[in-house]
């Protein structure tokens, strides 16, 4: 038995009845929300397990309601808001974030067609030709509940972190528009449904191993792997995730832009900033984990049973899953880049490793297009020979030379008195006490008769 | 809610659904939450970082988070034409025109962000 015709293209959506659409927007809202409790305390466990700690283990079975109480308090607490704040905005920028960061998940694919009291309907709010485009529409909204917040809070350490916040999402943006560009190449579309369908199966190769033609890989994480990398990077600076947190540099700015709120506008932000994260993994594993798709090896049973119906929902979310625990991973395993090494790396790094990689996909599939082979040849070699030019004529940077000795003494000697010592200028490091130590204990060793001074 | 349009009135209704729900959640705020606070003085006064807030409530701010905006212009309208052309680039009617064009394109854009740099709006410090 095959499974066919279960993808749902462009035109089975905006037919569905109109109590349809609103259970799909609840289902989307609560879906939204568990999602952001479990990852709290998803967060929280991985990371108290990476520590070697026991983390949060009272409230609930093994602590698990933990994130559920903490939000159920904030609503309860009081609210301040300064005199300085301006309240109009300052309201509106909760609004702002917790609003845009719930569009993503309508455009998100779960599943192929199902049934649901009846009606053939698919696993999907709702698919625009344009759907990809919303999602970054959305992503770039929500840049202004951040900055807003910050602006209207009328204190100094908010405004800075919602400026770098704003810097640093707009940066790292540019460069997660520009690795999607790839996607949509290969795919030849930018709804959503249509790139989960696109991913479907790799063309079969013309040679055989013993009468077995392999399948090209079909995953856009594979096919286009420069572009994951670069969206992987990407959505943790746009996220405002570890190792790229730096508008909530605790040591530097507080708490970022939400410093000055308090109550259930504290708990706004919050979930935005967790369902950004959710959506971030969600767009990512529709875009080039093949979305809703079982992996390949289980895609080989019975023809593709497990990609039938609501199987598609256990998938999804175990992609976006894993795709979460790659955040958390990172969290506890990085330290905090310096804000200019930061914006470096997205400027001076993503941007025109992207714009090359896009030209050299475009040039790819137009070569591997054209039918006479001398051509194609002929652009290889002219590339080949440009990038080994533009490798030999690079001009070499010179660093600034290391100061000398007496340089350093006479800094040394401008230093006005009691100040704070410095390291010796040779800048011998001194023994480790832990290696003396450990070579005291160690006894000479007596080798052969001879002359021992212990016989004596 | 059918017709090319359809879709899109279901992401409206989201919208909507999705503000209805915050203001929902902000008057339950508003009843929840304490009614008769502790009005101690100084109580409404900036946090800033917990000690009491010096000078005023601006801080002078670098000017290149400007430029950095204008950059995101740029290559923000770059992105919006590169994704048309992304999708439709290796229709047979096209050829390796279209690619070349591009390529041209990506390269004037890209001369704007040598500029940026070369000028070193890019370097932080």
């Amino acid at each position: 038995m095959k499974y066919l015709a279960q993808d749902p293209t462009l035109a089975n959506f905006g037919h569905d009845v109109w109590w349809l659409v609103l259970i799909k927007v609840v289902a989307v809202f609560a879906l939204l929300l568990v999602l952001t409790l479990f990852t709290i305390m998803y967060e929280r466990k991985v990371v108290a397990r990476m520590a070697v700690r026991p983390g949060p283990n009272q409230v609930g079975p093994n602590g698990w309601l933990q994130s559920l109480m903490d939000g159920m308090k904030l609503p309860f607490k009081e609210e301040i808001i300064p005199i300085t704040a301006d309240k109009v905005v300052y309201f509106l920028a909760p609004v702002i974030a917790g609003t845009c960061a719930f569009i993503t998940f309508a455009v998100i694919p779960f599943g192929p067609m199902v049934s649901i009291f009846g009606h053939r309907t698919p696993l999907q709010l709702t698919d625009v030709p344009v759907a990809v485009l919303v999602i970054l529409a959305a992503t770039s909204m929500s840049v202004y509940g951040i900055v807003l917040s910050g602006w209207a809070s009328g204190s100094t350490y908010p405004l800075l972190g919602g400026l770098r916040s704003s810097a640093q999402m707009i940066s790292y943006e540019v460069a997660m528009g520009l690795s999607i560009v790839a996607v949509f190449m290969t795919a030849g579309t930018m709804s959503t449904s249509g790139i989960v369908h696109a991913q479907a199966g790799g063309a079969q190769a013309n040679w055989d191993i013993f009468g077995w033609h392999p399948q090209a890989p079909s995953w856009y994480a594979i096919v286009t792997l420069p572009s994951f990398v670069i969206y992987a990077i990407s959505a943790v600076g746009e996220t405002n995730r570890a190792p790229f947190d730096l508008p909530e540099a605790e040591s530097e700015l507080v708490g970022g832009y939400l410093t000055e709120y308090s109550s259930f506008k504290f708990a706004m932000f919050y979930l935005a900033e967790y369902i950004a994260m959710i959506n971030v993994s969600a767009v990512g594993a529709t875009l080039f984990l093949g979305g809703w798709r079982v992996p390949w090896p289980l895609s080989l049973i019975d023809h593709g049973v497990l990609n039938h119906s609501w199987f598609g929902l256990i998938w999804f979310l175990g992609k976006v899953l894993i795709f979460l625990f790659g955040f958390i991973w990172l969290r506890a395993t990085l330290p905090r880049l310096r804000y200019d090494q930061f914006m470096r790396l997205g400027w001076k790094v993503l941007l025109p490793a992207n714009l090359v990689w896009i030209l050299i996909l475009a040039g790819i599939k137009t070569t591997q297009r054209t039918p006479t082979g001398n051509t194609r040849w002929f652009v290889i070699a002219g590339v080949v020979v440009v990038a080994l030019i533009a490798v030999f004529l690079w001009p070499e940077k010179k660093g600034p030379e290391a100061p000398s000795t007496e340089q350093l003494e006479e800094q040394l000697a401008q230093l006005p008195e009691g100040s704070f010592p410095l390291p010796p200028l040779d800048l011998q490091v001194p023994p480790s006490p832990r290696l003396q130590r450990l070579t005291g204990q160690r006894e000479p060793a007596t080798v052969g008769g001879g002359t021992d001074e212990k016989e004596n | 809610m059918s017709g090319y349009l359809g879709s899109y009135a279901t992401l409206g209704l989201l919208i909507v659904v999705g503000a209805l729900v915050f203001v929902g959640a902000f008057s339950a705020n508003r009843l929840l939450s304490p009614s008769a606070p502790n009005p101690a003085p100084d109580k409404y006064r900036n946090y800033e970082c917990g000690l009491d807030p010096v000078g005023g409530d601006w801080a002078q701010a670098q000017i290149r988070y400007y430029l950095y905006a204008f950059l995101y212009v740029l290559f923000a309208v770059e992105s919006v034409f590169l994704f048309p052309w992304a999708v439709i680039y290796d229709r047979p009617e096209f050829g390796a025109s279209a690619v070349v064009e591009m390529g041209i394109f990506v390269a004037v854009l890209a001369l704007g962000l040598l500029y940026a740099w070369r000028k070193r709006v890019l370097r932080w410090t």
